[in-house]
């Protein structure tokens, strides 16, 4: 079962503030798509290797050579709040 | 003629005949656009004529008007993958396929309507209003990339681009009756592409004719050494590959696609599209994807998986909406985060990115997303064993024709299934296409999908042309006014 107490601990994990209607909807939204999910359980996939990419990909490294790229300004030009150059949060501790 | 209802190949052949020039297309286009637009929705921004018109080059190689799905940056335009938590953002620099697109001259419209963050499959979840499919309006156009199949289908574009990750070109493609093709995993250049999952992600073509997604995709593939993942492998003429020949061709069906509950007007119009293509001298057999009834359960742990970490840059620090909590709440910047995500973003994205987190989460990794992944591979062996034999597989895009809007809005999983038959070439990196091959009695479109081996799209071109030069279907245009 994935109660309202398990959606709770995900928003958290996913930093999304949810009120009490939408826990309970995600709750059984998150339930029903899970139990369909839980249909892998029918393979045996003990001796298979995990696929996260098709490509025959390694490590792909370029050059070490300074390019054309966004400024500073240009960056930060895009953000809520700057400071001296930087991007400017609310406080993190008391 | 009216112009905006000519491919691109048929427009480059007026002007150069100096039958008409590119402004004429551009000014059918965008005076359509103010008539049809308010009905279809296809749009989340329109350019603005008088920019655009002064940006047109009569001398380029292709300028033909094109709509840009809006998870594709252009430089200096608003960018907002239809969320608001993206509202306001303009993009510092353009997508690679943008900057190829302009090199040839192509005229950018507008961006295009999409399901939140590609986050779909009707285009219901914008925050910028639902598109309407142009051939009915009650019923959706698909999605995720239903605004640029909308478009291209009301005759608001010649050309789209949009992107597929589970289905989101091929689908929508299939209930707008056009052509849409995802090339295989790496044949065009991601960069620029607000990623949703990035080893799915994969950016087409959406035209009104195969002739006219070889060109496009002509223009659009190819290495680019801004994304590590596209392959370094050369590009051949597509529109080489436009032949009326399917003779010795050998095409597979695989029994576990048509299945219980599909409709019985997709059924009938995809085996007579088989038929067909026998008549033409392929030869087809039925062969077996064991694994087909697990894609959709593979798909969205290693989809949403994928798509949870990359949207944990969506946090009102670096750009896009910052929303601070109500006084009632702590003002840290934990509670901004949770804060601004809960605002910025809509039920389907926070649903996604939730499901997505659980299945990496401590304790769960292993029987969720490992276990995708291990899925995944079984999933891609059994098409890899087919094409030992065959040189394509013909299926239905979708099961259904575009359902009607609202029917499963309210219901994640059944709109999740209708995309059982396009997940598979995602997962596997196989290119694949959605071309139309006739109309319900209702008068919606049916999509046919072929799929090849990697970076044999060529194959998809030959198969599909021959398929066209035999029947009407991508010559019909919809009527609205």
């Amino acid at each position: 079962m994935f109660t309202e107490k398990d959606v709770k601990y995900i928003a958290s994990l996913s930093r999304i503030h949810l009120n009490e209607e939408q826990t309970a909807q995600f709750s059984k939204d998150l339930e029903k798509i899970l139990s369909y999910v839980k249909k892998l359980e029918q393979l045996d996939v003990s001796d298979v290797k995990p696929t996260s990419h098709v490509l025959p990909l390694k490590n792909v490294y370029r050059n070490d050579e300074i390019k054309p790229s966004l400024t500073q300004e240009q960056a930060l030009k895009f953000s809520v709040e700057q400071h001296n150059g930087s991007f400017k949060v609310p406080k993190v501790i008391e | 003629m009216n112009y905006n209802e000519l491919t691109a190949h048929e427009i480059l052949e007026n002007i150069k005949a100096k039958k008409c020039s590119a402004s004429d297309v551009y000014n059918a286009t965008y005076e359509h656009i103010d008539k049809v637009e308010d009905k279809v929705n296809a749009y989340v921004r329109v350019a603005p004529k008088e920019d655009t018109t002064s940006s047109i080059d009569e001398t380029a190689s292709t300028p033909i008007p094109i709509a840009i799905k809006d998870n594709i940056c252009i430089e200096n335009k608003e960018t907002t993958c239809s969320s608001q938590i993206l509202k306001g953002f303009t993009a510092p620099y353009n997508a690679t396929v943008i900057d190829k697109l302009k090199n040839t001259g192509a005229i950018f419209v507008g961006h295009a309507n999409m399901d939140e963050f590609a986050f779909g499959s009707s285009t219901e979840n914008s925050s910028c209003g639902v598109t309407h499919n142009p051939w009915n309006l009650n019923h959706v156009p698909g999605g995720s990339s239903g605004g640029s199949t909308a478009a291209v289908a009301a005759n608001e574009a010649i050309w789209a681009i949009g992107s597929d990750t589970g289905g989101s070109i091929r689908q929508p493609a299939s209930f707008c009756g056009v052509v849409g093709l995802k090339p295989t995993y790496g044949r065009v250049s991601r960069y620029g592409l607000l990623a949703f999952a990035s080893s799915l992600d994969q950016i087409g073509p959406i035209t009104k004719d195969m002739t006219d997604s070889a060109l496009l995709l002509n223009i659009l593939a190819g290495y680019d050494p801004m994304d590590s993942t596209s392959a370094n492998i050369d590009v051949p003429d597509y529109t080489q590959s436009l032949v009326n020949d399917v003779k010795g061709l050998k095409i597979g069906i695989p029994k576990e696609f048509f299945i219980d509950g599909i409709d019985p007007e997709v059924k009938d119009g995809v085996n007579e599209a088989i038929e067909l293509l026998k008549k033409q001298g392929a030869s087809f057999q039925e062969v077996s994807l064991p694994h087909t009834e697990y894609a959709v359960a593979t798909y969205y742990i290693v989809a949403t998986a994928e798509a949870s970490s990359n949207l944990a840059r969506y946090d009102g620090v670096q750009y896009g909406q910052r929303k601070m909590a109500s006084e009632t709440r702590k003002t840290k910047l934990v509670d901004m985060y949770e804060e601004t995500r809960a605002q910025g973003f809509g039920e389907e994205t926070k649903r996604r990115v939730m499901l997505g987190t659980y299945c990496l989460s401590s304790g769960y990794y292993d029987d969720y997303y490992l276990k995708g992944l291990k899925v995944r591979t079984l999933i891609k062996n059994d098409l890899d064993k087919v094409f030992e034999e065959c040189d394509a597989i013909i299926t239905p895009t979708s099961p259904t024709t575009a359902f009607k809007i609202g029917e499963k809005a309210k219901d994640p999983l059944s709109m999740y299934l209708s995309d059982i038959f396009t997940i598979s070439a995602n997962l596997s990196g196989i290119p694949a296409v959605s071309l139309p091959c006739g109309f319900s009695k209702a008068g919606l479109p049916i999509g046919l999908q072929i799929m090849a081996k990697p970076f044999d799209e060529q194959m998809l071109f030959k198969i599909g042309y021959t398929y066209e030069q035999q029947t009407p279907w991508h010559k019909k245009r919809t009527q609205l006014t």
